[in-house]
């Protein structure tokens, strides 16, 4: 017979020990988070809607286009009509800060796994339970660690978060073309040099498709964090389930989708060629075009002076 | 300047076991199936002079790429060693290889490796970077090199927008701009269209005859390596096969598999009119009599034959009629007017394809002249067309 392995009990035992070990880490990190989250919901509800909403359209408007500013206009303004402006912003508020953290988290990982081949191997079979895990899992240690609240929903959204970001930045570093790195090196570039300068710029467009895969994923597990008691649009679903009121549920439903293609089309700029950079890259041009041209350019030129 | 030593290259986990294997004398096959590590150069020794444009040829998979990168450690070498200006590289630490790499060697790649983000200059001007050097500085450098490459009035214009013989230049700049003595051209043309890759030869060729700078250039192509180089070090599975200017290799190809290679190579441009020199069968001097050197024309069966002045110099033919009128008019020596230009002369680094058309032409054989117009020697038609219609000596095929 097979003796039963008590995993679970394992598990629990840690996490334990971890309360009783180090409860100021635990404490400092919920203090920051609290901080965090508490501080960019009052920057986003205290002024009248209308100041953010011309700030949002303004913003897709410059990376996007004319496009997804009116989007932006019409789905915010939907959103102000259904009364759930504040708590669409403190939804925002709460993806923002995690997809922050999960993101100057997941991408300095990305880096290193990209370096160092040891990393990479270790932190790969990380990430596949982190990403295969149910979301209601990460709840569970989330609560012993953090209680009830806004800070354990936060806390596990940003583990849930994290995979994306550290695996495409990593996968953009291998895809940078060898040889550029390697002619790099061929100069005489440290190391540092050869990360900024090369394998950073180039592997940006991957990089930015990581960071929008973090934003949405942490929007997607903000219901599940109104679970937890979270103030925002998940409250308003889980309450909405809870008291099978369908009105409600559609209307709190609809207003995560409109917040997520909005997050989503503005960040998928990010990597592509936006709107601003086209503009500049055209002022850029014509500059060059206006600058008088001189030499004859074939001949060979000694050396100057 | 370059001085390269036993230099030796395993991939693999087994490298120890790999270099006894190969130190016995086994091939690359052989190596691999028994510790499965890659034997990927093998004892190459050569030395480049300074001012030398080194070529280093093979097809693929022969280990050149592998055997460029071990000149400046992008791939740390097995086993030899590698010196440059009498330094060597693998006795320095990470920050001095750097320094050298950054002020003592220079390389080009294959497929040009720019940076897509940054301006051509930028990218002309990435050396300078790398070392900390001022704006102003780098600006200079960098719009130098672009002037040299001929590509200055693309300045600002960033890779993409560029054609690839373009990018090469950008990259050739980029090399130029570092002002290292030592250049590594990793097949620089080999990703370029045919005409291009000419262009960009004749590029190089001026390049070097200012610039002079050591030059290592890989290639897979004999006639680009016929052209340009000094000298060609032949490589086959990671080993020398032939190390030796391309006459020498053209005229006495160390085995079969070099062979194969020059019995592809348009010999019109490899052979020189020195490759093909033979002494003049006779010669005559200002002043000589006109009734001997008749006499000997006719001994000769020749119609003409070349005059040469008291310091060597060529003045030019006497012919038969014309000398047998100075002996009728009673002349006791011949002088500048009994003399025709019935002649045509070349210099001794010119290649047949430069002159087979002038071969044949007159009574005397083409002559071989230094700078100075002093007789070399001559070429007679025979001597070209023999060189050209020789079959490649060949080792030991039936």
């Amino acid at each position: 017979m097979i003796p039963h392995l008590p995993l679970g009990q394992w598990v629990s035992d840690l996490i334990d020990w971890l309360l009783e070990t180090v409860p100021w880490l635990f404490d400092a990190v919920a203090a920051v988070m609290q901080v965090l989250v508490d501080g960019l919901t009052d920057v986003l509800v205290s002024p009248p809607p209308v100041v953010w909403i011309v700030v949002f359209t303004v913003v897709a408007l410059v990376l996007r286009g004319p496009w997804l500013a009116l989007y932006t206009l019409l789905a915010f303004l939907l959103v102000v009509s259904l009364e759930l402006w504040s708590e669409t912003m403190q939804t925002l508020a709460l993806v923002l800060v995690a997809a922050v953290v999960a993101t100057a988290i997941g991408v300095p990982l990305g880096i290193l796994a990209a370096r160092r081949r040891a990393v990479s191997v270790a932190v790969r079979p990380v990430l596949d339970f982190m990403q295969t895990t149910p979301v209601f899992v990460y709840l569970i240690p989330a609560v012993f660690f953090f209680g009830v609240g806004v800070v354990p929903g936060v806390v596990a959204t940003i583990l849930f978060a994290i995979p994306p970001g550290v695996r495409l930045t990593e996968l953009g570093i291998r895809q940078v073309d060898r040889e550029v790195v390697e002619a790099a090196r061929a100069f005489g570039a440290r190391p540092g040099q050869v990360l900024r300068e090369v394998q950073l710029p180039l592997a940006l467009p991957s990089i930015m498709a990581g960071v929008n895969q973090v934003i949405m994923l942490a929007l997607s597990m903000v219901v599940t964090a109104g679970l937890l008691g979270a103030a925002g649009l998940g409250a308003v679903v889980v309450r909405a389930v809870t008291q099978l009121d369908v009105a409600s549920g559609f209307e709190g439903g609809l207003a995560v989708v409109l917040l997520a293609i909005f997050l989503d089309r503005l960040t998928g700029a990010f990597g592509q060629r936006t709107a601003l950079s086209r503009l500049l890259h055209l002022r850029r041009q014509t500059e060059r075009q206006q600058r008088p041209v001189g030499g004859a350019e074939t001949g060979l030129v000694s050396p100057a002076g | 300047m370059l001085r390269v030593s036993g230099l030796t290259k395993v991939f693999g986990t087994r490298e120890r076991e790999a270099l006894r294997l190969a130190g016995e004398g086994l091939g690359r096959d052989e190596i691999h199936r028994r510790t499965g590590s890659t034997l990927a150069v093998h004892d190459v020794s050569f030395s480049v002079e300074r001012g030398e444009l080194f070529v280093v040829m093979g097809l693929s998979g022969s280990g050149k790429s592998t055997l460029v990168r071990l000149l400046n450690r992008l791939i740390e070498p097995s086993a030899g060693t590698v010196e440059v200006e009498g330094r060597d590289l693998r006795a320095l630490d990470d920050a001095a290889l750097r320094t050298v790499r950054n002020e003592k060697i220079s390389m080009v790649f294959q497929h040009f490796a720019l940076l897509p983000h940054r301006t051509v200059r930028e990218n002309a001007a990435y050396a300078l970077k790398v070392r900390g050097a001022g704006a102003a500085e780098q600006r200079e450098r960098a719009d130098w090199a672009l002037e040299t490459v001929g590509l200055l009035d693309r300045a600002g214009a960033r890779p993409d927008e560029l054609s690839g013989g373009m990018r090469q230049r950008v990259g050739l700049a980029r090399a130029l701009a570092a002002d290292s003595e030592v250049l590594l051209m990793d097949e620089p043309f080999s990703a370029l269209d045919p005409l291009i890759r000419r262009d960009m030869q004749d590029l190089l060729e001026r390049l070097q005859a200012e610039l002079a700078k050591t030059i290592v250039f890989i290639t897979h192509d004999l006639n680009e390596a016929m052209r340009l180089g000094d000298r060609i070090l032949m490589l086959k599975d990671g080993r020398t096969v032939q190390l030796g200017t391309g006459p020498e290799i053209i005229s006495a190809p160390a085995d079969d598999y070099v062979a194969d290679f020059t019995s592809d190579v348009d010999r019109t441009r490899v052979l020189t009119a020195g490759d093909l020199l033979r002494e003049p069968r006779m010669t005559a001097r200002l002043g000589d009599a006109p009734g001997t050197v008749l006499r000997a024309l006719g001994a000769a069966e020749a119609n003409g034959v070349l005059v040469l002045d008291g310091d060597g110099r060529l003045a030019g033919v006497a012919r038969d009629d014309l000398l047998a009128r100075a002996v009728q008019e009673g002349r006791p020596a011949i002088g500048p007017r009994d003399l025709v230009a019935d002649h045509a002369t070349i210099a001794a680094d010119r290649p047949v394809v430069e002159f087979v058309h002038l071969v044949g032409r007159h009574v005397v054989p083409l002559a071989v002249v230094d700078a100075e117009g002093r007789l070399l020697g001559v070429v007679p038609r025979a001597a070209v067309l023999d060189a050209l219609s020789a079959a490649p000596v060949r080792g030991r095929r039936p």
